[in-house]
């Protein structure tokens, strides 16, 4: 077993793990308690693994741990809370964008990054930014329609707090 | 509600009297059993105790305790005659309403709050908790399937929460000593009338002790001018902590001393394990072989140590079942032994359809439909903790209730030692690996004696999760000219028929067959469920003579079940597209044929106003086609009475098609939808979206492949589904209909949305595509056949 240290939603958390390869995801959610991120292929064609590796959005099923460095982690519950929603998170509730919820996390976490990668450019995103934005992630249950216009209003709220 | 003066100036000395009596009447009527049960002070319905102390019937064998939250409710009725079985109020006037219906993403939490709430006078706030499909729990009404959970669940809450209500003020009666009709009730209190500041709270009232009442099945129910909660867009409850990471899935699932699984699925369908290298496993640490029969797994205290050892594991396989030649997948169907013919509809003079009779002119066109997946978006995965004279089994199952006679029959244990937890899982739509899932978890806890999780792979679920069959269908009609309409001469048509080759379904089959108690030589009752696939192969119009037979097939290639819509999908696709067959070949407009022909006056409704949210410009199809254009455009409407008595669904939809690449891009969906009563008109919208995405892309991309001994489209690269650059403008016409009952709006809408494409298609091309997926290496060689 080895020990790695790494930093999570602002923290040093340190793990102990039997294979310097384990992807992220797997420590995520079996040694750090954070289960947002989910497994959703393993294969890095899906997207509901997504988390923030120093702000860019990454796969954390085919991240070893050992890629991940001194980069900071943030996951889907990094970002806010049901009580202390973040903008994305605001406008995911404000435009009921879920059905089973599965994928979300992560079109939370890519839409996060997209949105702020945006605000540093300075460029405001129109409809089909988004859509090819969050086009490697894959939603089965339909909540397309609503994600759009979750990240559309999100863009807007982080435009007028900013 | 009470509306009754009251009889007395107050709760006086004089007065008490009568009134007492006035209200033990009506405290009796409301049930004795309520008497009884109070008056013995009995255990709380809250079991804090050792079990068997809860004042609820309890079930033979007495309850599965383990160690998950609502264990506290132990013991509780679960009988769907008793209001118990329902509701609980707590003493703090919060309420936990159980349900054996499942909310797997379709929103049906909000619903099932707001017609409890409605029928009890309660804010949906104060419904706190809502424990679904835990067999030891809920109340079993069936699998959540069908799109039935409105239309039954529901039903069967609001008489629940009804009674209850009934009851309460008759309790309320006896406790002020007054009459029950100088009550009222309002948000969780019950109070006098005339005098608002004397009540009492339903918490005072029941607070946590069971009403030991039958739901009255003539409960009267609001009426839908008093709605309160029932028709508004009350928000879901379960989507801040899904955007948050915060909402439970089965995966997610902790239990002490917890092993981690993967499951090494032969390596053909059918095939027999016959050699394991356990050693191939002896670089991980910790992890084991778990082997009975050909049932192949290895389990480790560490998930990544399942998921290595998975990978390095040895095992030699041999035989299997085989599989068809896919690439003669519709031959393989029509050429399968048929069972039994089975007439859907036989009325008329069916002659004309043999053709030679002069004036009449016939068509005829064969549709096909893929093999697909379900395509949950998270792999099965169930969590198990069996011993030795118990089980309880986590899993995201629409059918848990129904599940646990055949877990108890696999593991040998008494149905009543076998506890199924509904937990959240990614949306299934009709049965995927969740159950197979399940199987795995109960064998390997039964072989290890731990809980297990087990965590199927993406591969796993698109190689191994129940299919949806294939469907073949011949169609025929005859046609004349018909009355004059606005657009010149219509047509009519003479005779219709629709021949289709579907898998028979097994009569009294208890389930699916599972993988695991296959695979490990456990015996099951064997056979094949699929859902009511034959449902809408006739046309929804007038039409003289009807012949739709099915032609039940004694097999299918793949494993079946029950997907999104069963059958109905590929069978609407066929009869609307047919119909528009029809009205090319009459050039007629295809909207007007079908409002000319529609007498049901919820159908024209829906017709009528999706042509003018599309702006529809009556003419007929294929607009002209410029040979030189970069695109081509097109629209197109199909139409669905869902199940000939269900919701009325009117879909039209605009397309570009670029013939160089045959990538068909859908610009704009409209959708004209009656379900009768929504009860939360939002999610109905939020719903009918999933359908029409779901359904396009099953249209546009999905395909199950195989070789002769396995699925070979296993991951999302090799089974493509719709991509958010791909998502059009979506515009809903939804008709409420408050004094209609509910319908369900989990699949109905998915039905015309594959004939709705293919006929924009057809507008825009002149070439009509009668095979699904619509992959733009098809929709070009079809674009290239017809120019030359």
């Amino acid at each position: 077993m080895a020990t790695v240290t790494l930093k999570v939603n602002g923290a040093a958390r340190a793990v102990e793990v039997s294979d310097p390869e384990t992807p992220l995801l797997y420590v995520l959610r079996n040694d750090l308690a954070l289960t947002g991120a989910h497994f959703g292929c393993g294969l890095a064609q899906c997207g509901a693994c997504t988390v923030l590796l120093d702000g860019q959005a990454a796969r954390s099923c085919v991240t070893p741990l050992s890629a991940v460095g001194s980069r900071a982690v943030t996951t889907v519950e990094g970002l806010g809370s049901p009580e202390h929603p973040d903008p994305v998170q605001a406008a995911f509730i404000a435009e009921q964008a879920a059905q089973c919820g599965y994928c979300t996390a992560g079109l939370v976490v890519a839409a996060r990054a997209f949105l702020d990668e945006n605000r540093a450019q300075g460029r405001k995103p129109r409809e089909d930014d988004v859509k090819q934005a969050l086009s490697g992630n894959l939603c089965r249950c339909g909540s397309h329609v609503r994600v759009i216009r979750a990240v559309m209003r999100a863009a807007r709220a982080m435009a007028g707090g900013a | 509600m009470a509306r009754r003066e009251r009889l007395t100036s107050g709760p006086g000395v004089l007065g008490r009297g009568a009134l007492a009596s006035v209200s033990r009447r009506g405290f009796l009527k409301a049930g004795g059993a309520l008497v009884v049960g109070f008056g013995l002070g009995g255990g709380g319905l809250v079991s804090r105790g050792a079990a068997g102390q809860a004042a609820g019937p309890v079930a033979a064998g007495g309850p599965i305790a383990s160690t998950w939250p609502t264990d506290r409710y132990l013991g509780k009725s679960v009988a769907p005659e008793n209001v118990d079985a329902f509701i609980a109020i707590h003493p703090d006037g919060t309420l936990t309403v159980f349900t054996g219906k499942v909310d797997i993403g379709t929103g049906g939490r909000a619903a099932m709050r707001q017609m409890v709430a409605e029928e009890l006078d309660v804010s949906t706030e104060r419904i706190t908790e809502l424990v679904e499909g835990d067999t030891a729990l809920t109340p079993d009404q069936g699998s959540t399937a069908g799109s039935q959970g409105m239309s039954r669940g529901g039903k069967e809450l609001r008489l629940a929460a009804a009674t209850a209500r009934k009851a309460l003020l008759a309790l309320a009666a006896t406790r002020l000593g007054l009459a029950v009709a100088e009550l009222e009730t309002v948000e969780g209190v019950v109070r006098v009338t005339a005098d608002p500041t004397r009540r009492v709270s339903y918490g005072e009232l029941v607070g946590d002790r069971p009403f030991g009442l039958k739901v009255d099945p003539k409960a009267r129910l609001r009426a839908s001018s008093d709605y309160r909660y029932i028709g508004r867009s009350v928000p879901r409850p379960d989507i801040p902590a899904k955007v948050t990471g915060r909402n439970q899935y089965v995966g997610d699932v902790k239990l002490p001393d917890l092993l981690h699984a993967r499951v090494i699925r032969p390596d053909a369908i059918g095939a027999t394990l016959t050699r394991v290298d356990e050693a191939s496993v002896g670089a991980v640490p910790g992890a084991r072989v778990v082997r009975r029969g050909s049932f192949l797994a290895v389990v480790a205290e560490r998930e990544w140590d399942a998921v290595r050892a998975a990978g390095l594991l040895k095992a030699e396989w041999s035989g299997g079942t085989g599989l068809p030649d896919a690439g003669r997948l519709y031959e393989v169907v029509r050429s399968t032994p048929v069972v039994r013919d089975q007439v859907i509809v036989k009325k008329g003079d069916l002659s004309p359809l043999t053709g030679g009779v002069a004036g009449v002119r016939t068509l005829a066109a064969t549709y096909e439909w893929p093999i697909q997946t379900h395509g949950s978006i998270a792999p099965s995965c169930a969590v198990a903790d069996v011993r030795a004279d118990r089980a309880t089994i986590w899993t995201p199952s629409q059918s848990t209730h129904r599940y646990v006679h055949a877990f108890a029959r696999i593991l040998g244990l008494p149905g009543e030692r076998v506890r199924l937890i509904y937990v959240d899982g990614a949306g299934s739509y009709g049965q995927n690996g969740y159950e197979d899932a399940a199987c795995d978890a109960a064998l390997l806890s039964q072989a290890v004696g731990r809980p297990v999780r087990v965590q199927w792979s993406r591969q796993d679920e698109h190689g191994w999760d129940p299919k949806g069959p294939p469907q073949l269908l011949d169609l025929r009609a005859a046609l004349v000219d018909g009355s004059s309409g606005s657009q010149g001469a219509g047509v009519d048509v003479l005779a219709w028929e629709t021949q289709t080759w579907l898998p028979l379904a097994t009569q009294g089959l208890p389930n699916i067959p599972l993988l695991a108690a296959l695979d490990a030589g456990i015996p099951q009752t064997l056979g094949r469920q699929v859902g009511q696939v034959q449902q809408n192969i006739d046309p929804p119009y007038a039409v003289r003579a009807v012949n739709a037979v099915v032609h039940w097939l004694d097999d299918t290639p793949l494993r079946p079940s029950n997907i999104r819509a069963p059958g109905k999908v590929a069978n609407t696709f066929a009869v609307e597209s047919f119909v528009d067959e029809i009205c090319a070949l009459a050039t007629v407009d295809p909207l007007e044929f079908r409002l000319r022909h529609t007498d049901d006056p919820r159908g024209l409704e829906v017709l009528r106003r999706a042509g003018a949210r599309m702006g529809w410009q009556p003419r007929p199809s294929p607009r002209p086609v410029d040979p030189a254009a970069q695109v081509l455009t097109g629209r197109g409407l199909a139409y669905v009475h869902y199940k000939h008595n269900e919701n009325y669904v009117a879909i039209g939809m605009e397309v570009s098609v670029e013939p160089a690449t045959g990538v068909i891009r859908v610009t704009r969906v409209v959708c004209a939808h009656d379900c009768g009563l929504m009860v939360n008109p939002d999610n109905v919208a939020s719903q009918l979206e999933g359908n029409i995405l779901q359904t396009l892309s099953r249209t546009l991309h999905e395909e199950i492949r195989f070789d002769r001994h396995r699925v070979t489209s296993v991951d999302w690269m090799t089974y493509p589904i719709l991509r958010f650059s791909e998502v059009p403008a979506i515009e809903f016409e939804l008709i409420q209909r408050l004094d209609e009952p509910p319908l369900g709006v989990g699949e109905a809408a998915s039905a015309p949305v594959p004939a709705a494409l293919g006929n924009a298609v057809f507008d825009a091309t002149g070439v009509r595509l009668r095979m699904v997926p619509f992959r733009p290496e098809r929709v070009k060689a079809a674009l290239e056949a017809a120019r030359s």
